[in-house]
């Protein structure tokens, strides 16, 4: 039970933050904004989460112009995604042990 | 509680994963008026033909006609039916995207269109080519192939159950390359009926109990 506890990243431990890592698995890239929409958050609420993963270095950042606009990319890493993969393998265990003794 | 935080969480995730990868608001509705309008262009193409029954009924029909009016005269019945399709298309999933609270022109519905024209786009050309050589016997069978094509790819953007009209088509045009003088029965039923059949599974599967 403990092995399995210890595999449950704190890091993601958000809805935002899991949100973020959800969104940039299953997509190359996605900008500030459509991060914002698609979360529901606001500008500070994204901008400090994806500091605190960029920080784990488990997504990158890339800033670059459009049309003279900065414009800011958000990719995942390997480590994040490896990390987030096994979050989500520990989250579904733990659901399924919890069902077991219920 | 800890369980139930948990479960939100993989619902979170599942919703996020699919929602920033997939344009979830094309109407399905859109798909039986596309269905209805292939019909009601197939039937007036017919009419067409009637008045030059060798081109069609004739087994010798991919040597085509030299009749350029005939031949524009389909073209723009083909167009007619792309026009209304694509703008009833536009109209309902607009619609529907407003009632879902979602924005209709954002990166998945950019990536769905990019996905979905570029194959159509080849097919398109081809078809023209087709018909520069006037090789018309297989214009119908390449349109609903290329379609199949470019459905099964644009299935990755949005409903994957798109895939599965996208098969038939590809199936039934192949089949209608065996078919020459048929184009326009083949090209009904791919267009047409899988269209109305595909548009009202998807209506109930999606859209009835969103509405």
């Amino acid at each position: 039970m403990k092995n399995i506890i210890s595999n449950i990243n704190k890091a993601f431990d958000h809805r935002i933050r899991l949100g973020i890592m959800s969104i940039l698995m299953v997509n190359e890239f996605a900008d500030f904004k459509t991060l914002k929409e698609l979360l529901g958050a606001t500008d500070g609420n994204v901008a400090s989460h994806t500091k605190a993963l960029e920080k784990q270095h488990y997504i990158k950042v890339e800033k670059s112009f459009i049309d003279r606009k900065p414009n800011t990319r958000y990719l995942v890493t390997d480590t994040g995604r490896k990390a987030f993969q096994e979050h989500l393998g520990a989250l579904e265990k733990l659901l399924n042990t919890k069902n077991e003794i219920q | 509680m800890e369980n139930e935080k948990y479960l939100k969480d993989l619902t979170e995730i599942r919703n996020m994963m699919s929602q920033s990868s997939r344009f979830i608001s094309l109407s399905g509705l859109s798909g039986v008026f596309a269905g209805i309008y292939a019909i009601a262009g197939a039937l007036v193409a017919a009419k067409i033909l009637s008045y030059e029954p060798s081109v069609y009924t004739n087994s010798q029909s991919y040597i085509a006609t030299t009749n350029t009016d005939l031949v524009t005269q389909l073209v723009m019945v083909a167009a007619a039916v792309l026009v209304l399709a694509i703008g009833t298309a536009i109209v309902l999933t607009t619609r529907k995207a407003k009632m879902q609270g979602k924005k209709i022109w954002d990166s998945t519905s950019r990536r769905l269109l990019l996905n979905f024209f570029a194959p159509l786009l080849a097919g398109g050309i081809f078809c023209l080519v087709l018909l520069q050589y006037q090789i018309i016997g297989l214009i119908a069978p390449a349109m609903l192939i290329f379609y199949g094509l470019a459905l099964i790819h644009a299935s990755k953007y949005t409903f994957s159950d798109l895939k599965s009209l996208g098969y038939a088509n590809v199936i039934l045009g192949l089949i209608a390359t065996q078919f020459i003088g048929y184009g326009i029965v083949f090209w009904a039923l791919g267009f047409g009926i899988f269209h109305i059949v595909y548009g009202v599974w998807m209506y109930n599967k999606y859209d009835r109990k969103a509405a």
